[in-house]
């Protein structure tokens, strides 16, 4: 019971010149983990993750979500996206419910408590447009979730957050990913993000992307970001994030 | 900052109470102004009562027309007309808009062909219609039909086509099923563009509905004006005219209570105060 990832090669036309984007990108997550993925911007961070959700299948290799191969979209890979992506003529709960009928007594019931795990209590009857971004963010999670996905994917998801908020969410992810059991994959720029949250992080090399390294966190939740164990992690990868970025000024790329 | 607060105050005051005028009332302050000047120019005899006729008196021939019963009988021939035109016009839009906005190959077969219809004005197509179908309701609800198609049908293209990709990757995302995507996301993204296509299909039926019996029929409002210009009766034309106002108005209010009722999750510039 895990996601299984194997890209061997992808690859986009940009005018007539094909880029190579991904390569060689072996993954392993196993049922329950939390893999953070970070790497510099245009390192193909968020075609990887659109790839495990079967958003993009022009590429070569295969990616298998418990032993079943993903070759299209669907809620068995629950999928988050930057901009919370709500239906602004739905209710929150109606946006939760999406195509499930809310008159349904197991769907509403599934809602109401989808509601309580977000802390969204109140809000049930509010438009996207009535409430704040980081409830629309967790709306989003609800909405997801209440579909029972094997895997939740999340592209840079509190990326449009203020620093507080998106430390709230952050602790509300852990929260459901720990009562849930739930297998995530969260795609970040932030190292701190990707420390705090995962049990794994990934460090994606750009150009074209690869995994330069994998670091087992094997801290306990929740994390204190002060800790000295904590920042022995974070020393960790942050070295390893300053080569992906050397890298990158050495191909002459970068900012 | 105390002191900034205590001044502030009053002005604050004597903003609310401007705002305590009605919005209606606003709306009836330049009508009413004319209406007296006109009265009083009518009352002073500048003017023949046969080219302006006073406000008093159209008032008068109004009350005797809905005494008589001459009114109402016009009035819903007319209604009948523009209902059952508009009616026809805008379902064959909002169905052909429908099916050209979801399929590219239905597009690129009927697109261009109405968007060459769209440009005939209907007028020119009056003596066609009259020509093909006489004079009778057919040919005036046939007219109406065609003239209220195309706001209809272009705003139903139009909303559509509009349908933001994002949303139709969060469907795919979520499985849903055909049905559901044009339930749950099609028609309501679409829905402010077919109800301003609808609007503005009312008003152009209300439009067409005049020509069609200006040009020549035995009962209706548009009758009644004509009738009335044969015989310099200056008032019963005022009555006529004033009545296309007021149930255009009254119509064009009833799709706009619709639309804030169906739209209501939407969060819109609404203009300064």
């Amino acid at each position: 019971m895990s996601v299984q990832i194997q890209i061997d090669e992808k690859s986009f036309q940009i005018e007539q010149e094909r880029k190579r984007v991904l390569d060689e990108v072996k993954l392993t997550v196993k049922k329950g983990d939390f893999l953070t993925i970070i790497g510099p911007s245009g390192c193909g961070k968020s075609t990887l993750l659109k790839i495990v959700a079967g958003l993009d299948t022009e590429y070569q290799g295969a990616v298998h979500v418990n032993d079943r191969q993903v070759v299209k979209p669907g809620i068995a890979q629950g999928f988050i996206f930057q901009e919370h992506r709500l239906f602004p003529w739905m209710t929150v709960e109606q946006n939760i419910a999406a195509d499930l009928s809310l008159k349904d007594q197991d769907v509403r019931q599934k809602v109401d408590e989808m509601i309580e795990i977000v802390r969204l209590k109140g809000y049930e009857k509010a438009y996207p447009s009535e409430i704040s971004g980081g409830m629309s963010q967790r709306v989003a999670i609800a909405r997801a979730l209440i579909r029972d996905p094997e895997v939740l994917l999340l592209d840079e998801p509190f990326g449009a957050l203020d620093a507080f908020t998106r430390q709230h969410l952050q602790d509300v992810l852990i929260d459901i990913w720990q009562r849930k059991n739930i297998t995530m994959i969260l795609v970040t720029h932030d190292i701190d993000e990707a420390i705090y949250l995962g049990t794994d992080v990934a460090i994606l090399r750009a150009n074209p992307g690869h995994i330069q390294k994998l670091v087992h966190v094997g801290l306990s939740y929740p994390r204190a970001k002060t800790s000295p164990s904590y920042q022995q992690v974070r020393q960790q990868v942050l070295q390893e994030f300053e080569k992906t970025e050397s890298q990158r000024y050495i191909d002459g790329e970068g900012i | 900052m105390v002191r900034a607060q205590a001044m502030n105050q009053p002005v604050a005051r004597e903003k609310k109470a401007r705002k305590s005028i009605p919005i209606w009332v606003k709306g009836l302050v330049l009508p009413l102004f004319i209406i007296v000047i006109w009265q009083i120019v009518s009352s002073s005899g500048v003017v023949s009562a046969t080219v302006l006729p006073s406000p008093l008196q159209i008032i008068i021939t109004f009350y005797n027309l809905i005494v008589s019963g001459v009114l109402f009988s016009h009035l819903q021939i007319s209604i009948y007309r523009a209902v059952v035109g508009f009616l026809l016009g805008a379902s064959i839009a909002l169905v052909l808009g429908f099916v050209v906005g979801f399929s590219k190959h239905s597009e690129s077969y009927i697109d261009p062909t109405m968007q060459m219809l769209r440009t005939i004005p209907s007028l020119a197509v009056t003596p066609l219609f009259i020509l093909w179908f006489g004079f009778d309701e057919l040919s005036k609800i046939l007219l109406i039909a065609f003239a209220s198609f195309f706001p209809v049908y272009v705003n139903t293209y139009n909303g559509i086509r509009s349908v933001d990709s994002k949303l139709f990757e969060v469907a795919q995302v979520l499985e849903f099923s055909k049905w559901k995507q044009l339930t749950r996301l099609i028609l309501p993204s679409a829905l402010s563009h077919i109800l301003v296509g609808i609007r503005l299909s009312i008003g152009i039926a209300w439009l067409s509905l005049v020509v069609a019996e200006l040009m020549g029929s035995s009962a209706g409002i548009g009758y009644m004006i004509m009738d009335a210009r044969q015989f310099s009766q200056t008032d019963k034309v005022f009555v006529g005219i004033i009545i296309f106002g007021v149930v255009g108005k009254l119509t064009d209010s009833l799709v706009r209570i619709l639309e804030k009722k169906l739209l209501k999750w939407r969060t819109n510039f609404e203009g300064v105060e």
